[in-house]
């Protein structure tokens, strides 16, 4: 990513641009819908979230403050190295502050702090189709999608309960989005589920190898799909953080030493930060 | 019982390219009937069949199909969601090959579960125990009910594939050469499912096969096929014992030699 040579506002050109910002219309249009894109070469491996970066560099104006996370944490080489990219390609004001930021471009997680209408959240999406484990063919999905075809969706949670005895689908957990579209979430944890039910800020989904854009409008109703006898579970590492003590937010089970000594964080190191400076430091 | 047909087709055609699939059939299913589509290899069996459960897309002729509704439709003016909640709630397919008719990673339950939760159910517990119903009655022990098909021995598969599509009571089940590849032993049993499917439920069958005496054992009704066309047609017993066409009359001696 260095030696960048003459390179456009945020990288990509305004004609490009035009063509993914059509591409997010049409999914604010259709809520849930994939909606197909000309996906381009980006400065960087499809595994960082080149489709994330698209839709970021598509609606990112001079005026925005963005923010990156990957697993909830600011700090990881991916999020550091998008955010710089940005910063560089766009000059934008960059934040780990989730309510400063206007843009927040995420791997994983969405944050604990709840979302604003000021503010939009572009999801980096590996696997956009969340009907591709059953079935194979781009055709046939489709044609599921448009017929709302989506029994094979609860044969999978049937799976998991019949193998586990609950629905051990933890991450990328099916939702249905503004009762018609059924929709992959990305791999976020199911614990993050209910705050895209109703949210403030808009949610965009890019998917830069499968070239598909989606999205979730403002204040549209997100329902985890699941059965009437085993209703959708939020979970989560129970205990605290070991940092700020919150026994709210999202853990990470973290390795403190080479003794094998363990303790649980929060995902979100924003959030912990936060917590941290309110409460003062734990002994 | 109703006397208008509960299938009919008129005209019904199928070509590939220059190829001809089947041609002119004119054909009525009766509620409760059983029909066996006879004939050799080539013949346009599986043709007529994919044409009669809207598989394949005619290129002349109309069928038509009267609905649980009492309702007559004509199935090629129907739009593709119509057309699937048909496939769905009235009818059902058996294919020769489970693995097409089978989700081959999913357990016995899954497959079987599948259908009721594509209607709308939406209670674990009911569709398992709805699932296990279904299995027990085509002999499949509740200790398999969680192994994939992938475990399963080849009639096994057959009773599980029809246990996936008895579970929303179709009226009526499409079976392409279903005893095709198993042993007698196993084939028998089949058979007597099949027979014993048909007398509790009432159900329409539809089934193509190689074998004179799967039709003799299964059908109410035969047709013989040759070269696209229907060349005889009329009650198992007539169609075996005293055929009437050239052609039936060799098939049928054919087959009494063996
Ligand atoms: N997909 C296809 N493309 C071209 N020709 C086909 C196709 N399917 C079947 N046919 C031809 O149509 C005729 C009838 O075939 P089929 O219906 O499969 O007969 P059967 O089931 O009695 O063996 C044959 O001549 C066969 O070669
Ligand atoms: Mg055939
Ligand atoms: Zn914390």
């Amino acid at each position: 990513m260095s030696d960048l040579p003459e390179y456009n506002f945020a990288y990509l050109d305004e004609q490009t641009k035009r063509m993914i910002r059509r591409a997010i219309l049409k999914a604010i249009a259709i809520p849930g819908y994939q909606t197909p894109f000309a996906s381009r070469e980006m400065p960087m491996p499809y595994g960082w979230g080149t489709g994330g970066v698209q839709v970021t560099a598509a609606i990112l104006g001079t005026d925005d403050v963005l923010k990156v996370i990957d697993q909830g944490s600011d700090d990881t080489t991916n999020a550091v190295s998008i955010r710089k990219f940005f910063a560089r390609t766009a000059g934008v004001r960059t934040t780990t502050r989730t309510p400063e930021a206007t843009i927040i471009q995420t791997r994983h997680r969405i944050p604990e702090t709840a979302l604003g209408e000021h503010q939009v959240i572009v999801y980096q999406v590996p696997i956009p189709e969340p009907l591709r484990f059953l079935e194979p063919r781009e055709t046939e999905t489709r044609r599921m999608h448009a017929l709302e075809d989506y029994g094979v969706m609860h044969v999978k949670l049937y799976e998991d309960i019949a193998q586990h005895g609950h629905i051990a689908t933890a991450y990328a957990y099916p939702v249905k989005v503004d009762e018609r579209y059924v929709m992959d979430p990305s791999p976020t944890p199911k614990f993050d589920n209910p705050k895209m039910n109703q949210c403030p800020a808009l949610q965009l989904f890019g998917a830069g190898r499968e070239k598909r854009i989606y999205a979730i409008p403002p204040y549209t109703r997100v329902v985890s799909l699941d059965f009437e006898d085993h209703p959708f579970e939020r979970t989560r590492i129970s205990g605290a953080c070991s940092l700020c003590n919150s026994t709210k937010a999202f853990l990470d089970e973290v390795i403190t030493d080479d003794q094998g000594g363990r303790a649980f964080m929060c995902s979100d190191t924003d959030y912990c930060e936060q917590a941290r400076s309110r409460i003062g430091p734990l002994s | 019982m109703n006397h208008v047909p509960l299938l009919s087709a008129r005209g019904l055609s199928k070509r590939y390219g220059a190829r001809i699939g089947c041609e002119e059939i004119d054909l009525d299913l009766h509620e409760g009937e059983v029909l066996a589509i006879v004939g050799e290899s080539g013949s346009g069996k599986s043709t007529l069949l994919g044409l009669m459960s809207t598989q394949l897309e005619s290129t002349t002729g109309s069928l038509a199909y009267r609905r649980r509704d009492g309702l007559s439709v004509e199935l090629d003016k129907l739009s593709e969601m119509e057309r699937r909640i048909l496939l769905r709630t009235e009818w059902g397919f058996i294919q020769q090959d489970a693995r097409l008719g089978l989700r081959m990673n999913v357990s016995a339950g899954g497959n079987v579960g599948e259908r009721l939760m594509a209607v709308g159910w939406r209670h674990y517990g009911q569709i398992r125990s709805e699932a296990q119903d279904w299995l027990a009655r085509v002999e499949i022990s509740a200790d398999r009910m969680d192994d994939a098909p992938t475990t399963f021995s080849g009639g096994m598969r057959q009773r599980l594939q029809i246990a996936r599509n008895m579970v929303t009571k179709p009226r009526l089940v499409f079976m392409d050469e279903p005893t095709g590849g198993l042993d007698v032993s196993v084939q028998a049993r089949l058979l007597d499912l099949i027979r014993s499917l048909v007398a509790l439920t009432g159900l329409s069958i539809v089934i193509v096969t190689h074998d004179l005496a799967v039709a003799r054992l299964l059908s109410h009704r035969i047709a013989v096929m040759r070269q696209g066309r229907i060349v005889e047609i009329g009650l198992a017993d007539q169609v075996l014992e005293d055929p009437q066409d050239p052609y039936t009359q060799l098939l049928v001696s054919s087959v009494l030699q063996v």
